[in-house]
């Protein structure tokens, strides 16, 4: 299976946090064949495990890249069947509106997000974003079919399948960070070309939209030498700072800043350029807001680094990312693995 | 019918741009209709000799819809656009869209939550605040894709879902078209006209030339309008109620439905057993304002399918009405003559 079909369906499968049960069984299988062992825990993190192919001290890794996504969850049922919710992770109110949604009760639901029609607003109210607690979901059904299929708490996501766009573009939901978990898919493969020695956990974290609590219970399980988080990052946009972005055809972003290890970010580097994979840097003066920032902190301390993808509108329903950067990370991290030969633990000191 | 009106609500018709649509209906309709012929603006008119009388009746249905054109190609590669026809623009960040004949796709995006202020995220979008982003690196490869002036509909699969419920970009008013290709199948005993006009999103002008070279004596229109039994509106206001029947009109800001035909749809849809409402709002009008008003005047009714979020990509409709609208339409048609 190649990268692309990966994430189509990856996004077409439901794992709003804490609900990542289908999405994690989806990529157990996935890493099956590339791996040497694959569990998953209570969390519903999955664990690849795959072993060095020469002998030697080789370190540790682990890599993290998130498996849930951004979501609704029904919040009460009216008298007409219409479904009102809120949200879990961060969603912007204003792209809800026509929204094409799952609701996942019962049966899962086919539904749309309306709202009163323009004609009956005030004028006023044209000028400001319809507030979520406003909108319901209609699912077609009456309210006693509604009520018995759906339950207050059941999860709802979005409908908005993989889309290509120009060049090696595409667009789609959750590619935050289900495209880092294609970057571990693809990893795995480079892997496979090269030589290295050690052992490498590839973990599909669970829970990271509302507080990366997988990667928590995941790092403190494996105790790596080496943490590497894969996510995703803000791509160029015309109504975005510039300086908060990155370029969609300039390579992945490689984190700066004090949540990532120094010399193991500069090791990092430096395997890009010998290789001639292009990056960019992206500065985080503080937490960043991915799993690094809880790998870091794990039992004794994790040295970490941090591989983000450009991703343009993050956490809409058509993010849009660039195919190139998930190829460009994964060769980069695998042969980053590559280079861990005899003496590693020099890069992981101050 | 479940077939033929997904291939209508997902063929491109943007107001002025209708050749998708307008192809395939000619291709439904040739097969049934007398004569077919395209006239001076796009619009469709299948003609059905009448049996014994001369009297003209025409059926008119807009098979164009909402979109948005292309306004300018910026040197990063985005495109500029203005709506073409009354779309909410609360509705378009993060929709998706095909542009121009090849239907290039492409996102309508919005900047992440994460760089927004809080504030902004109380306030609606604006129109030319927004962009569509078909991947294009630069303004030269989106040129290579886009032109300006090109058209964009919504990227939207019809779909059936919940109980009898149909979700589609422009079911206002492709359930139209498809009332009229179905009341196309039988013969009359009056000259039939079958009008699928065009550019009613932009202000009724299909109907307007279709009404003058027609000149009927009275003409029926088939609309998708508006229903708001939705949350947040009391019910005094509702228009229309979805799954209540076809709705019939009084009045709107264009046209006063003639009275006659209006108490015969009623006592057809009596007599057969149909369900049937009456439109309660006034707001908005159709193709039967300028009917009414082309050469001499003609008689008009109309008679529309309720159809929820209209005008955005993912309206609704309930089959059972659109059902009962055709079948409303054919009884009308048996007993339209004597008036």
């Amino acid at each position: 299976m190649d990268a692309k079909q990966f994430l189509g369906q990856l996004i077409d499968v439901p794992g709003v946090s804490g609900y990542e049960d289908k999405v994690s069984k989806l990529i157990m299988d996935a890493f099956e064949p590339y791996c040497d062992e694959v569990y998953r825990d209570t969390f519903y993190n999955v664990y690849g495990k795959k072993l060095g192919n020469k002998s030697g001290h080789g370190p540790k890794v682990m890599l993290a890249a998130h498996l849930d996504e951004i979501g609704l969850m029904v919040k009460d049922i009216d008298d007409k069947g219409f479904i009102s919710f809120t949200n879990i992770g961060g969603v912007d109110q204003r792209i809800l509106l026509s929204q094409e949604v799952y609701v996942h009760g019962k049966e899962k639901l086919f539904g749309v997000i309306g709202a009163k029609p323009p004609h009956l607003q005030e004028r006023k109210e044209a000028q400001k974003a319809v507030p979520m607690k406003e909108l319901a979901i209609d699912v077609g059904l009456p309210a006693a079919k509604v009520k018995e299929l759906v339950s207050i708490g059941d999860l709802i996501t979005f409908k908005s399948p993989l889309v290509e766009l120009e060049g090696t573009n595409v667009c789609g939901k959750s590619i935050d960070d289900r495209a880092g978990v294609v970057v571990m898919y693809e990893t795995m493969k480079e892997l496979e070309k090269l030589v290295f020695s050690g052992e490498v956990y590839f973990v599909a974290t669970a829970q990271e939209e509302v507080g990366t609590r997988g990667a928590i219970i995941s790092t403190y399980k494996i105790n790596p030498d080496i943490g590497i988080a894969i996510d995703v990052t803000h791509g160029d946009t015309p109504d975005a700072p510039k300086s908060d972005t990155h370029a969609m055809d300039k390579g992945p972003a490689i984190g700066v800043g004090p949540n990532m290890h120094p010399k193991l970010t500069k090791k990092l580097m430096d395997v890009a350029k010998e290789n001639r994979i292009d990056y960019q840097v992206e500065v985080a003066p503080g937490l960043t807001g991915t799993d690094a920032r809880s790998m870091q902190v794990s039992r004794e301390g994790v040295p970490t680094v941090l591989i983000e993808l450009p991703l343009r509108y993050m956490h809409t329903t058509v993010e849009t990312l660039n195919m190139e950067n998930v190829k460009k990370a994964a060769k980069l991290i695998a042969l980053f693995i590559a280079s861990m030969e005899e003496g590693w633990e020099e890069c992981l000191t101050y | 019918m479940s077939d033929l009106l997904k291939r209508l609500t997902e063929a491109r018709g943007v107001s002025g741009n209708e050749d998708e649509v307008r192809q395939l209906i000619i291709e439904e309709v040739t097969p049934l209709a007398d004569e077919v012929h395209v006239d001076r603006m796009g619009s469709v008119i299948a003609y059905k000799k009448g049996t014994r009388s001369n009297k003209k009746v025409m059926l008119c249905a807009h098979m164009d819809e909402v979109g948005f054109i292309i306004t300018r190609i910026d040197d990063n590669g985005m495109l500029k656009f203005a709506t073409v026809g009354s779309i909410d623009p609360r509705i378009l960040p993060s929709k998706r869209v095909r542009i121009g004949e090849k239907a290039i796709p492409g996102v309508l995006g919005i900047k992440a939550i994460h760089l927004q202020e809080p504030a902004e995220r109380e306030r609606a979008v604006k129109v030319d605040q927004m962009y569509i982003d078909i991947g294009a690196k630069n303004k030269e490869e989106a040129k290579k894709l886009v032109k300006l002036g090109d058209y964009a509909v919504f990227d939207s699969e019809c779909l059936y879902f919940g109980d009898n419920k149909v979700k589609s970009k422009a079911l206002d008013d492709r359930v139209g078209c498809l009332t009229l290709i179905e009341a196309l199948k039988d013969r009359y005993p009056f000259d039939l006209y079958a009008c699928f006009t065009v550019q009613e999103e932009v202000g009724l002008r299909g109907a307007k030339v279709a009404g003058y070279s027609i000149q009927p004596d009275m003409a029926l229109v088939v609309e998708g309008t508006t229903c708001s039994d939705v949350p947040g509106v009391e019910p005094h206001k509702y228009s229309t109620r979805m799954g209540e029947g076809p709705a019939i009109s009084i009045a709107d800001l264009a046209s006063y439905s003639n009275k006659k035909m209006v108490s015969l749809l009623i006592e057809c849809a009596k007599n057969a057993n149909i369900p049937y409402q009456i439109k309660e709002s006034i707001s908005g009008g159709n193709d039967a304002g300028e009917i009414q008003r082309a050469g001499e005047g003609a008689m008009t009714a109309v008679v529309s399918v309720p159809c929820r979020y209209i005008h955005s990509p993912s309206s609704v409709a309930d089959l059972k009405d659109i059902n009962n609208t055709i079948k409303l339409v054919q009884e009308f048609l048996k007993g339209c003559e004597a008036l």
